[in-house]
């Protein structure tokens, strides 16, 4: 089954014309993923790799049956192209676009709340390196070939870290249902646990690997989420140990600027919720393993 | 990005804040002089550096003469001033600020900030001002009134008139602190704020409130739509390295260890960090250098790591997604040409094309280390950062 994206799934990208977003349509078409529209206003009628451009995102959406949108739309109109989303029918909306101003963000979370919950888009991101269902469909900027397809769900901030812990999976065997990035900004569409709950309600995800950061409530909010509801085991990494107070370590997110923010006291939150903290980044994979391991013998 | 003082205070002004009357000056005479056209004679004269703290550090001083104002004033320019918020190389202080001090009976604490639980902006007030929020929160946590603000909507009047009267602030008072809270809320939105601390905000003997100090941080992801905010910038307040970065698209942080880092990414970035610690060194520096590196980023990225002189020894950590290990190996090996660098230089590539980058670096005949896996890298690091220290301490004896 997977979660929000599978083989079935109908992609628009925003902001098709763009020379990156262009150069990630092909490696998604590549992929497999089922790329059916681009978006640019002004551009309806040309076309990218083959892949029809429309006007607005009613206009692909009434075209192509699409489900699920990617944004590459440059940071001062990215949260006009989720609302965009949001209001023409897409379900499932990942945005990449790294920058947009924090009070726009919020007013994208607040006009997503004005449809029900059976009829709201998921959003993940913004700031984010996407969404893959390996073997299935690639709704992002991730390498495709780091992941082998299998039962391990991951969620995280950063995406070269995610990158880390898939080829550590990878290089030991073990695959990943799918994989979400939730972004590294301070406002974002999807939280942990956000995600987490999906994952929980996948048939196909045996254990979940999470990777935070420094910065924000999301990770205390998650742990509190893993120990009263989940039965899936998780595996959790923090990064940022060695970062000072009051910084922001690149992420526009990932700044300690308040109690429970930094990585060590994340840590000991996810410990005491049960979650298994792979203590430095080049053990996430042996720790997954292990963990396994135990699954299976018990 | 960070403002000074006096112009936090101009633009809560423009918004209906009440502040005192006050002046810049770029020299002690002209602050006497400044003190002269504001009248009175008590003044306070403060060090406009971004930090807070000033007043135990002494860049805030009451003055009741041109004498003291001159006395003052020369101590002030020219000095680093050292805060509990500065870090110890401390904030230079280029420009001073001169007001008519104010009487006052009560003092408030005002912020907004931008609240990651709500994901909204959050007003939080107490009625004890003077001390940081983080004090007053550590002594006087029931002081504390919080009121999240509804996007669609805004900050509504009742909203603020339930903070106004939760502060105890009195019936006359009751209409300005709303339109205080309004003008700050109004401030923030408007200019794309991430903080607007007011602290404190006093009641007069006059009975007036007035913001005896303010701060007011921007979110530098919205300064493309608010060129005036973004003019204020002031790079005498900045690390230096972390300016000619930023000018270079480079996200850098500067640290106090020795392993410089050259990473792609910011979580990967802060994990390489992080390993570098576990294998016994402390890292020099964050430096993310996003993604599709050109050798000629890589290269900027060398330069600016090695200009760091605690640096000693660079560890080069990729995970290629978007980036080719093959082009960065190119960068790497084009910036060691150009510019050797004297320190030992580790270089960790995974991802894309890494058999090809890994051909580039043997081909290249230069000494560069290499490992596979970041705990690898990060030991090899730093024990060439020891090995090289213990050759320098011999050939140091030796001579």
């Amino acid at each position: 089954m997977t979660i929000f994206i599978d083989r079935s799934t109908r992609v628009i990208v925003q902001g098709i014309s763009g020379r990156i977003a262009q150069f990630h349509t092909r490696e998604m078409l590549d992929y497999g993923t089922q790329v059916v529209g681009g978006v640019v206003p002004g551009r309806g009628g040309e076309t990218v790799h083959g892949v029809p451009v429309y006007n607005t995102v009613k206009e692909a959406v009434a075209a192509t049956g699409a489900n699920a949108s990617i944004v590459f739309v440059p940071p001062p109109f990215a949260a006009d192209s989720i609302m965009e989303a949001a209001d023409g029918g897409i379900r499932y909306c990942v945005c990449i676009t790294d920058g947009i101003p924090a009070q726009d963000m919020i007013r994208v979370k607040r006009y997503m709340m004005r449809y029900p919950r059976d009829r709201r888009m998921v959003l993940t991101g913004p700031n984010c390196a996407g969404t893959i269902s390996p073997g299935k469909a690639l709704l992002g900027i991730m390498p495709g070939h780091i992941y082998l397809p299998g039962n391990v769900g991951i969620v995280g901030r950063s995406g070269t870290l995610g990158y880390e812990a898939a080829q550590q999976l990878k290089d030991l065997g073990i695959g990943v249902s799918t994989s979400v990035g939730i972004g590294g900004d301070p406002i974002n569409g999807s939280s942990f646990r956000d995600i987490l709950e999906a994952l929980e309600a996948d048939p196909e995800t045996e254990l979940v690997c999470m990777i935070g950061e420094i910065g924000g409530p999301q990770e205390a909010e998650a742990a509190a989420y893993i120990q009263n509801h989940m039965r899936k085991p998780v595996v959790a990494y923090i990064a940022g140990l060695t970062a000072p107070k009051g910084r922001t370590m690149g992420h526009a997110g990932a700044i300690i600027s308040a109690f429970g923010e930094s990585a060590s006291e994340k840590v000991e939150i996810l410990s005491a919720a049960g979650v298994t903290v792979a203590e430095n980044p080049s053990v996430i994979g042996d720790t997954v393993a292990r963990v396994l391991r135990r699954m299976a013998a018990a | 990005m960070d403002i000074h003082e006096y112009q936090a205070k101009d633009i809560l002004k423009s918004f209906g804040v009440g502040v005192p009357e006050g002046a810049l000056a770029y020299s002690p005479e002209q602050a006497a002089y400044r003190a002269r056209e504001l009248g009175g004679d008590r003044w306070v004269v403060k060090a406009q550096v971004h930090a807070g703290g000033r007043g135990k550090a002494g860049g805030v001083r009451l003055c009741a003469s041109d004498h003291e104002i001159l006395e003052a004033t020369s101590d002030m320019f020219g000095m680093k001033l050292v805060t509990h918020q500065t870090g110890p190389e401390g904030k230079g202080v280029y420009r001073v600020y001169v007001e008519a001090a104010t009487p006052f009976s009560r003092e408030i604490y005002l912020g907004l900030v931008l609240d990651r639980t709500s994901q909204r902006v959050m007003i939080v007030a107490s009625g004890e001002g003077g001390m940081e929020i983080e004090e007053i929160s550590a002594q006087k946590p029931g002081s504390i009134v919080r009121s999240t603000v509804e996007p669609a909507v805004g900050l509504r009047d009742f909203q603020a008139r339930e903070i106004a009267f939760a502060l105890g602030i009195p019936a006359t008072l009751i209409p300005q602190m709303v339109r205080t809270l309004q003008g700050c809320y109004r401030a923030f939105t408007e200019l794309d704020a991430t903080m607007v601390e007011i602290n404190p905000l006093v009641i007069t003997a006059d009975n007036r409130l007035l913001a005896l100090d303010a701060k007011m941080t921007f979110d530098g992801n919205a300064l493309f739509r608010h060129p005036h905010i973004a003019e204020l910038r002031d790079k005498s307040q900045e690390d230096p390295r972390e300016s000619r970065a930023a000018d270079r698209g480079l996200s850098y942080i500067g640290l106090t260890g020795n392993i410089g880092c050259i990473v792609n990414g910011a979580g990967l970035a802060m994990a390489t960090m992080d390993t570098i610690k576990l294998a016994g060194g402390e890292p020099a520096n964050f430096l993310d250098i996003g993604g599709g590196a050109t050798p000629e980023r890589v290269a900027k990225a060398f330069r600016l790591v090695t200009s760091d002189r605690n640096v000693q020894a660079v560890l080069v950590n990729i995970f290629a997604g978007i980036n080719r290990c093959d082009w960065v190996a190119e960068g790497v090996v084009q910036a060691l040409r150009a510019e050797p660098v004297e320190v030992p230089v580790v270089v960790r590539l995974a991802g894309t094309n890494v058999q090809e980058g890994l051909k580039i670096l043997a081909r290249s005949g230069l000494p560069i280390i290499r490992a596979t896996t970041l705990m690898e890298a990060a030991e090899r690091a730093v024990m060439a950062w020891k090995n090289d220290r213990a050759q320098i301490a011999r050939t140091g004896a030796a001579q």
